[in-house]
């Protein structure tokens, strides 16, 4: 059947009997745990949306110690947080299967940065996979698991979003029982890490990465095909754009290609294999020069006098993705063959430059009148604004431009303190519900403690947002008719931190809000803002509004105040009129609070769709 | 098989992600090779969405620029901007009615004339297929049937490697019970406004 690829790994890791699995959401990965969470309520797995990332590896963890399958699924980024949790967690190892899942973001479509994963597996010591398709990505869970468990190491399964996000015709293989349940064997000796043991279970790791050599040595994941006096390396998702470069490039007959799935510890005899048998080797891969690097270091132990390649100026670049195109240019230009005499391309350098269509946030979006609120209560004083990740990034866009540092999940809180200390500007922080839980709560205990002057926004939304609404410890899930939740209230939770100044602002109402955020300004020291409005998108999907649209009547003037400062999406120019969609309007009443001439007013006439 | 590629450019919200999940069901009832990709990140948020459909022996899931010899666009803007997509043989087939994204009403950036986008289209490939989408799914019944329109109009091209009736097949097994009559009258009046377009 047609499976997305997320889709595919979660029916891999249910074909596998997967009994816990945990993840904070993040795109590309997101759809894996949709899935896995929507069928742990009609069966037996475990599955949690947890507070963050090392908490959903250590959840999985623990399940796999106790000998249960267990996996974690995250970003590339959420990687970086669990880091802490993976690198020991090498050394004590697990007894039931554990794969970890990160999936990459080459290009940046959704994420901060495109850091290269495969480096986690070199520095953790840990095997690693790397399907290159859907249908792929599917088996591999399973292959993963069985690994996990010969070797007793967790065992990384690294995507790209090319794979994450393709769909193909997916084959269904038969669902394994699941081992739910396991008493948890003790054995400080292993898994307590004072150095005394630690030192002892670094060597232990170092042997099973030797064996994961011999695995790696002899999988089937790692495949070679073709023939011929060229070699070409690749992994991922770029083993698609070779297989298609040399099928149009007719090079069938000349190239070796070893397309390796098991990715580390690498097959270094099967590599030298081919080295040997090659003039010239190319080494086709996204992001950093991870096989390249690695083969090279093999071919000087062995001084081999091959020719070998990759990332080069006139071959592949270390930025953004591949593209079919790229893969067939540079492997013609290695090899020196006649690039296909290409079709004649649309020259679209003569296209006028189109208005920019960037993502926005929605029509009666909480956030929008939250921003606008601070913009007004700070106006005329010089104010930094950091910002995180969420929805809400998105108000750094003109016109209301609230955004002015962002690196990380939780980053606004913490670079808060720091602005604070040096600048000599006010500083007010924005962020999320989700990313708070995440990570704003050790910065904001820390700002507490060093009394750093700073006013934190939490824009409580009710869900996490942007990833597709997961819930989060904020969430109110009897609401949601999901049972068997605890709920953390922010506001409590602030104040028991020792924040002295908490207010709660609804940020549809102007007014007030614009008079919260100013006495809370004032205050010395850190100042905490909970700004509660529900995501218009989330309260549309559980019925909870009905839309009441806005229109703009003809006591409008045409100062566009409504239209500059808010950029709303549902406002149009007809002509050298203003109007409103009344489709896209949710009534949220922001315009109309601000507009001079109170000219926007509820369009009484039925919206007929 | 022949290789053929096609591109798919609207705005998030369009239902350009059914129409290419439509398309692949089709190719998979008929046991055509095919391989999808789609960017979505923030589709809701008032983006971009492409998908790409590989139809044929390729193994990528992706379209590199110059190379698309189909492009469906659900909004005449984006199918201008993602013209450079397409090589010069390529099929162009497009809705007419303009989402002038709100950066315009901003003051940022001009929204070209649609009869403009249209020239330009038609300069640059061998076929443009131009319809209003909009007015055809509102006949339908519905405006969120504008991805089922303009899958008849794509279907009317013949450039598929699947004919029309396949397409309506997965229409019937894959979008949901009661929304089936609409999609495949919102089909229909696509299939036949291309005739005529």
């Amino acid at each position: 059947m047609l499976m997305l690829g997320n889709e595919a790994i979660a029916r891999g890791a249910l074909e596998a009997g997967v009994a816990l699995a945990a993840t904070y959401p993040g795109t590309p990965s997101s759809e894996i745990s949709s899935n896995l969470f929507q069928i742990s309520r009609e069966c037996d797995l475990y599955f949690e949306y947890s507070v963050n990332e090392k908490v959903a590896l250590e959840m999985a963890a623990a399940a796999a110690a106790c000998g249960v399958r267990s996996m974690a699924i995250m970003k590339h980024v959420g990687l970086n947080v669990a880091a802490d949790a993976l690198m020991t967690l090498a050394y004590v190892g697990v007894r039931g299967g554990l794969v970890i899942v990160s999936a990459d973001d080459p290009a940046m479509f959704s994420s901060q940065n495109e850091q290269d994963n495969r480096y986690y597996a070199k520095l953790a010591g840990l095997p690693m996979l790397e399907p290159s398709s859907v249908a792929e990505a599917k088996e591999m869970v399973p292959a993963a698991f069985v690994i996990s468990e010969t070797l007793g190491e967790p065992v990384l399964l690294r995507t790209t979003t090319r794979i994450n996000h393709s769909t193909e015709a997916v084959t269904l293989g038969a669902l394994s029982p699941r081992r739910s349940r396991s008493a948890f064997v003790r054995d400080p000796q292993r898994f307590v890490t004072v150095p005394a043991v630690a030192r002892r279970l670094h060597a232990r790791l170092l042997q099973n990465l030797a064996a994961a050599r011999e695995l790696s040595e002899n999988s089937p994941l790692n495949r070679i095909s073709g023939q011929g006096a060229w070699g070409v390396i690749t992994s991922g998702v770029s083993a698609l754009y070779v297989e298609d470069a040399i099928a149009d490039l007719g090079l069938g007959d000349r190239v070796q290609l070893l397309r390796i799935g098991f990715s580390h510890p690498l097959p270094a005899g099967r590599i030298l294999n081919l080295l040997r048998g090659c003039q010239r080797v190319l080494v086709v891969e996204e992001g950093e020069p991870f096989l390249e690097e690695a083969i090279k270091a093999l071919a000087q132990e062995e001084h081999l006098p091959v020719a070998i390649a990759g990332k080069r100026e006139d071959l592949f670049s270390r930025l953004y993705e591949f593209d079919p195109a790229t893969v067939r240019r540079g492997v013609a230009r290695f090899f020196g063959v006649e690039p296909r005499a290409a079709l004649a391309a649309v020259d679209a350098s003569d296209v006028p430059e189109l208005p920019q269509r960037p993502p926005n946030l929605c029509a009666g979006c909480s956030h929008r009148a939250t921003f606008y609120a601070v913009k007004q209560a700070a106006a005329g004083s010089d104010t930094i604004f950091p910002t995180d990740i969420g929805c809400y990034t998105l108000g750094f866009l003109p016109p209301l431009a609230m955004g002015d540092y962002l690196i990380c999940m939780g980053s606004s809180v913490g670079t808060a303190g720091g602005f604070a200390r040096v600048s000599g500007q006010r500083v007010v922080a924005f962020i999320g519900d989700s990313t708070f839980f995440h990570s704003g709560i050790p910065a904001l205990v820390n700002a507490v403690f060093n009394r750093h002057r700073f006013t934190l926004v939490i824009l409580d939304n009710g869900t996490t947002a942007m990833t597709g609404h997961q819930p989060n410890p904020g969430v109110d899930m009897e609401q949601m008719g999901l049972g068997g939740f605890g709920r953390v209230a922010i506001e409590e939770l602030v104040r028991a931190l020792g924040v002295s100044h908490v207010s709660v602002i609804r940020p549809f109402k102007l007014k007030k809000s614009i008079a919260a955020v100013r006495e809370a300004l004032e205050v010395e020291g850190v100042s905490v803002i909970i700004s509660r409005a529900i995501c218009p998108l989330l309260a549309k999907s559980l019925k909870q509004t009905r839309a009441k649209a806005f229109t703009v009547s003809e006591r409008c003037r045409n100062h566009r105040d409504c239209i500059q400062a808010l950029a709303c999406p549902a406002f149009f120019i007809d002509g050298e009129r203003v109007r409103i969609d009344p489709h896209l309007c949710v009534g949220c009443t922001l315009c109309a609070q601000i507009c001079p001439e109170h000219a926007i007013v509820p369009l009484t006439a039925e919206v007929t769709p | 098989m022949k290789t053929s590629r096609l591109v798919i450019v609207a705005v998030g919200g369009q239902g350009n992600l059914l129409a290419s999940r439509v398309l692949g069901e089709a190719a998979l009832a008929a046991g055509i090779a095919f391989r999808m990709s789609e960017i979505h990140g923030m589709a809701q948020r008032g983006g971009v969405v492409e998908s790409a459909v590989i139809f044929g022996g390729a193994r990528s899931p992706i379209v590199s620029d110059g190379e698309a010899d189909l492009l469906l666009g659900f909004e005449p803007g984006e199918t201008l901007r993602a013209i450079g997509r397409c090589h010069a043989g390529a099929t162009v087939v497009t809705s007419i009615h303009p989402l002038p994204p709100f950066t315009v009403a901003i003051g940022r950036g001009r929204y070209p004339a649609i009869d403009d986008i249209l020239a330009r289209l038609r300069a640059k490939v061998s076929r443009v297929i131009a319809i209003d989408g909009q007015a055809l799914a509102l006949q339908a019944g519905h405006p969120m049937t504008l991805n089922m329109v303009m899958l008849g109009a794509l279907a009317h091209t013949a450039s598929l490697p699947m004919d029309a009736d396949m397409v309506r097949g997965a229409i019937r097994a894959k979008t949901r019970a009661a929304l089936v009559d609409t999609n495949l009258a919102a089909f229909n009046l696509g299939f036949n406004a291309a005739a005529g377009a």
